[in-house]
């Protein structure tokens, strides 16, 4: 019998899960306000979902509740990635070792 | 684009957003990691154009929207100070939240485009996921929306509760399960909206009678739910870049959150059923108060500090309120001419939000290497001459070592009261969120100095 390909989806879930588990353990604690950031930022990757729906079976200009939603989640994800990953640039910015000015 | 090349795309990048989050293991790598983490969803951005491959005038409006929503955000960005750090995630959380659910309201009206079947006759594998992307997306979004009133000080930080609240949330959790099953067996849309609804409802009762000082639990377990609710989209979309990101956000917060709870001594269901601090409150401001402390000036401080060698510094949400960290900052660099050795000490749940006070830190220009997390710091107190707590109390205080009755009992606390001597900048005698007075203020190397974190900072300087 073949196997689901959801089965081989909830592989890679559940490691996914564990090498999360121990790369945010090495997180350092002084950085765990990025961490946070960056996370917003990454999980923002929903916007390939939102890019399908704003754009599906949509040739004409005819638009549906469907691809209006899809949009709106384009926009929302996009403060987030846009957002994200910039405010976490600009925090780690401000962890460069900082030459001793004596 | 052939779907087999996309996912192999997809698997990139989920793997390069597993080495953005690596690469914050250390200052020195975290900005590669950052990189690497852009990098990535550049990637599965670009991947799903390629691969929708429909390139109408409906992208056009793809893009606008794109870029209408990255000016917000690229503006925010630069312009939030870093104070409101713990709002701002809070706010994007919420994002995260709604546009899963938007993803998951699009696909269950048009399930065609995500090949999961038609309108009525949705696979099950399929709607079972939406169900669970939207749910948790929604309880995102409004649990987020409180977080975020509350830490604005919109809505007032204090716990908000009602009889039978658990119960109640108890029976609404109860009714998702049964509404998903009720949708999964007739396909029927009346289902997906009550079950939404209730969802949104139960994201705010979760968070209204959590605490003001508990919000660093809150905005760590929301943190983790968005990537629930990012993992349930991406099983429903079969792409594995989003469930990656999902696992990965999901465990990095219930992690924070685990570090925040123990930072606390509390279990996650105590944080999560939530009223703490609000019981305590009145009884806290009897005939204790009346104890005398000594009370002191700038000019003192300065004095004491003057004639230390070692002074360990101890922030606290206070100095974020009262945006002291440049002026602690000079004053530190004052000391250190002085060649007095100064360190700060940070405490897991000092501040709003995990790791709240390094970044204040990081933005006054003190180098992360004189920054310690409270195991590596406690037992330099002893041999410390002076400890300056600035906006902190709980975290110091000595009942939670030994006074089993104290409700923060147990809690982890930084060993202030073993300095030679300690100087507690406060506003006021009141005590702190748990509504617990704290011994320290009555002790005889104890000077308290009454005043805003920043002005008195200011003051301190200025006599040193």
């Amino acid at each position: 019998m073949e196997i689901d390909p959801f089965i081989f989806r909830l592989s890679i879930f559940i490691l996914s899960i564990f090498i999360g588990y121990y790369v945010v353990w090495s997180v350092t604690p002084s950085l765990h306000t990025p961490l946070m950031s960056v996370t917003n930022a990454i999980s923002s990757v929903i916007i390939v979902g939102a890019i399908i729906a704003g754009l599906a079976g949509n040739s004409d200009n005819n638009f549906t509740i469907s691809n209006i939603l899809g949009l709106l989640a384009i926009s929302l994800a996009a403060v987030n990635i846009f957002g994200g990953f910039l405010v976490t640039q600009r925090m780690l910015q401000m962890y460069k070792k900082k030459k001793k000015d004596k | 684009m052939s779907a087999n090349l996309s996912a192999i795309f997809y698997l990139i990048s989920g793997v390069l957003f597993i080495l953005a989050l690596r690469g914050l293991s250390s200052p020195e790598t975290s900005r590669q990691g950052n990189f690497f983490g852009i990098l990535g969803m550049i990637i599965a951005i670009t991947v799903t154009f390629l691969s929708v491959g429909n390139f109408s005038s409906g992208l056009i409006y793809v893009l606008i929207f794109l870029l209408i929503g990255g000016l917000i955000g690229a503006f925010i960005a630069y312009k939030i100070p870093m104070t409101a750090m713990p709002e701002l995630v809070a706010g994007f959380h919420s994002l995260v939240g709604l546009s899963a659910v938007l993803v998951a309201v699009s696909a269950f009206l048009n399930p065609e485009a995500f090949n999961l079947g038609s309108p009525g006759s949705i696979k099950l594998a399929s709607l079972i996921e939406m169900s669970i992307g939207a749910a948790v997306g929604a309880i995102t979004f409004s649990g987020s929306i409180i977080a975020f009133l509350k830490l604005q000080g919109i809505m007032s930080g204090s716990p908000i509760t009602f009889r039978g609240q658990h119960l109640f949330n108890a029976f609404l959790l109860i009714s998702i399960v049964a509404l998903t099953y009720l949708l999964c067996s007739t396909q029927s849309s009346n289902f997906f909206w009550v079950l939404l609804a209730v969802s949104f409802l139960i994201g705010f009762l979760l968070i209204i009678p959590i605490g003001g000082a508990d919000m660093p639990v809150v905005i760590s377990m929301l943190n983790s739910y968005s990537g629930w609710a990012a993992a349930g989209i991406g099983f429903t979309l079969e792409n594995s870049a989003l469930i990656i990101t999902g696992a990965l956000v999901g465990s990095s917060g219930a992690i924070l959150s685990y570090i925040m709870c123990k930072g606390m001594n509390r279990s996650f269901f105590n944080v999560i059923l939530g009223g703490f601090g609000a019981t305590e409150q009145t009884s806290s401001s009897g005939d204790k108060d009346r104890r005398p402390v000594k009370n002191g000036n700038a000019e003192d401080a300065a004095f004491l500090m003057k004639n230390a060698s070692s002074v360990i510094i101890v922030p606290g949400y206070g100095m974020a309120v009262a945006q002291a960290q440049h002026a602690l900052r000079e004053m530190v660099d004052t000391l250190k001419k002085n060649d007095i050795k100064v360190t700060y000490a940070i405490h897991p749940v000092a501040g709003r939000m995990p790791g709240h006070m390094n970044v204040l830190l990081a933005e006054a220009n003190v180098p992360y290497d004189e920054v310690f997390e409270l195991e590596e710091i406690n037992n330099d107190f002893a041999n410390a001459d002076v400890a300056f707590v600035i906006g902190a109390n709980d975290v110091t205080n000595p009942a939670a070592k030994n006074d089993p009755q104290s409700p923060i009992y147990g809690m982890p606390v930084l060993d202030v009261e073993k300095c030679k001597s300690v100087l507690f900048v406060k506003r006021s005698l009141s005590p702190g969120y748990a509504g617990i007075d704290n011994d320290l203020f009555y002790k005889e190397n104890t000077l308290m100095l009454f005043a805003d974190a920043k002005k008195m900072t200011e003051d301190i300087t200025k006599n040193l």
